[in-house]
């Protein structure tokens, strides 16, 4: 049996970055689906990038933005204490950044989706704009939100070449499953290469097929 | 309790544009053919409208100008919209319940009552989805009285219905009218459904203001009849049941001057009837007929004579306190040598009064 911390801290990662992106991405997605904005092609654009960007060309960016040297990364440096690069928050930021447009798109569509007419009735009927998002919005996106977890979660699992960029490998630390079965192969250790090989399949499947039971229909349009 | 609108509000090349002071009683009715801004009126009073500019008051209180926006759900009003709207992840209880957890602070019907009136009981725990059209609309005007609103807006809450839908939500909204005590605005584009609910009328054409008043005046003005269309204008009457004659199956109602006879036996006596009269079907006659068939003539003034377009020539009357509409061609009215003032008698045939034009006026 092989060591199985690399599973661990991938399920820790992709749990992670799913609850950031909850957060960064539930605004986000509901301004889409609801400005008129000129700009909102052009950060519809950006939230997509990922889906067509090479990861090792997002992770190589992402490693020059997070260095110590550049501006950003001496920013974290200096109000955290902590680099960006190599470590555990590294990745998740990472991740919540390459993952972004499966949390994004699923959960603008299913905003678009409810439209403005139930919320119109809801002010109506006396619910302020909070009440109206947590009591109508938030339950009619309900599927939205499933596919978004879902297909987030899935995708942080199986991401490799933006966390190698920006994690590396370092065991306990940044080695994650992906790229602990990378390894295994590389030293011909096929039979450890099996065994979490067999359970990332397993658990894709199962998390895929959760999603298709649960989500007849299924809301992403450009992934 | 007054709704002041001064507002101006443009979408492309339509304007919508009115300066009125609507004195809120019974019924409202907003009256116009389909896009000429009826339910943008609506839609801006309940303030989902953010590019209308102007004023908007509810007696003191101030909903819209050029320093205030108060937002929907603070205006203590309801919608109901043409298609209903109900909430799809509620059930028709989770629906109701959603309303009176919001309520406001307005007298108004009880949960029970609601319930009650528009028998919503067997409904409650099925979702939006398992409702017929009908049954869809009766939650949605349920919903919005359980807000308890100042003022209870409807928005064409018929036109999705087919005719038996209609006829089963109508009497509804007449026990509304008559048993809650929440003002009405209502908008429809049917004269049917206008003359059978309606307190007071604003006629709304291209986004203006064209007429405006209570129902029985309206209807009766031929100003009305190019804007009703010629088929539907004609004059609502209301008249109390006197009588019936079981065995011909008619009902006779009392008019402030003389009766009419309607076929069936419609109402207790001693209940105001509503009855419509279509201009058409009104024949004037100089002298008291005798011989005819129909059982209904009417002595009337005439009050003024409107030619219009084409062949007809509208004429209002007057029979006692109650106004009536006529349309007859151009070549009558100088044959018989008609004038302002002039007596002569109206013959309405019974017949010519729908059932379904026949509602229950406010009793008392």
């Amino acid at each position: 049996m092989p060591d199985l911390a690399p599973l661990w801290l991938s399920l820790k990662v992709a749990g992670c970055t799913t609850v950031l992106l909850l957060l960064c991405g539930t605004p986000l997605a509901w301004w889409l689906a609801h400005t008129r904005a000129r700009i909102r092609p052009v950060i519809e654009a950006v939230t997509a990038l990922p889906l067509v960007l090479p990861p090792t060309v997002l992770g190589f960016y992402l490693l020059i933005t997070f260095s110590p040297t550049a501006p950003f990364g001496a920013a974290w440096l200096g109000v955290t204490g902590q680099t960006l690069t190599f470590s555990f928050t590294g990745l998740v930021i990472a991740s919540a950044l390459y993952s972004l447009p499966f949390m994004v798109q699923p959960l603008q569509s299913a905003f678009e989706s409810v439209g403005k007419a139930p919320l119109e009735a809801a002010a109506t009927l006396g619910a302020g704009r909070l009440d109206r998002f947590l009591t109508v919005a938030t339950p009619l996106a309900a599927r939205g939100y499933l596919t978004a977890i879902v297909l987030t979660m899935a995708h942080t699992l199986g991401e490799f070449g933006v966390v190698l960029m920006v994690g590396g490998n370092i065991p306990g630390r940044t080695q994650v499953v992906s790229i602990a079965i990378y390894e295994k192969v590389e030293t011909i250790d096929y039979a450890a290469a099996h065994v979490l090989s067999a359970i990332l399949l397993a658990l894709s499947f199962g998390v895929l097929l959760l999603v298709y039971t649960l989500n007849r229909r299924f809301p992403m349009r450009a992934g | 309790m007054d709704l002041s609108l001064d507002l101006t509000l443009r979408f492309g090349d339509f304007i919508l544009k009115l300066d009125e002071t609507i004195g809120l009683r019974g019924v409202t009715a907003i009256f116009g053919p389909s896009g000429c801004g009826k339910s943008t009126l609506l839609r801006v009073i309940a303030g989902l409208e953010r590019g209308a500019v102007g004023r908007v008051a509810l007696g003191p209180e101030v909903w819209q100008d050029a320093a205030t926006f108060v937002p929907p759900e603070r205006r203590g009003l309801a919608l109901v919209f043409q298609d209903a709207r109900l909430f799809a992840h509620l059930t028709v209880a989770g629906n109701l319940n959603f309303a009176a957890k919001r309520a406001g602070q307005s007298p108004g019907f009880s949960a029970a009552e609601v319930t009650r009136v528009l028998d919503l009981a067997p409904l409650m725990q099925r979702r939006p989805a398992q409702l017929s059209g009908g049954e869809k609309q009766r939650v949605a005007i349920g919903r919005a009285l359980l807000s308890r609103p100042r003022l209870l807006m409807l928005d064409e809450p018929l036109s999705a219905l087919d005719a038996a839908r209609k006829a089963e939500i109508l009497p509804y909204l007449e026990r509304l009218r008559d048993e809650a005590r929440v003002p009405m605005l209502y908008v429809s584009h049917a004269v049917s459904e206008v003359a059978r609910l309606a307190t007071d009328i604003v006629v709304l054409q291209n986004g203006r203001v064209t007429l405006r008043g209570p129902l029985e005046q309206v209807l009766s003005d031929p100003a009305a009849v190019p804007l009703l269309g010629v088929r539907d204008a004609g004059a609502v009457l209301t008249g109390r049941v006197i009588g019936h004659d079981l065995g011909d199956g008619l009902t006779t109602l009392a008019l402030s001057v003389g009766q009419l006879v309607l076929p069936g036996i419609i109402g207790a006596v001693g209940v105001a009837l509503r009855i419509r009269v279509p201009a058409q079907d009104v024949i004037l006659s100089l002298t008291a007929p005798q011989g005819l068939s129909a059982l209904n003539i009417l002595p009337v003034t005439i009050v003024s004579l409107v030619s219009g377009q084409g062949p007809g020539v509208a004429v209002a009357l007057r029979s006692g306190e109650d106004r009536l509409l006529a349309r007859i061609t151009r070549r009558s009215a100088m044959a018989m040598g008609l004038h302002d003032g002039m007596q002569l008698f109206a013959i309405l045939k019974a017949t010519a009064v729908a059932p379904q034009d026949i509602g229950g006026g406010e009793a008392g």
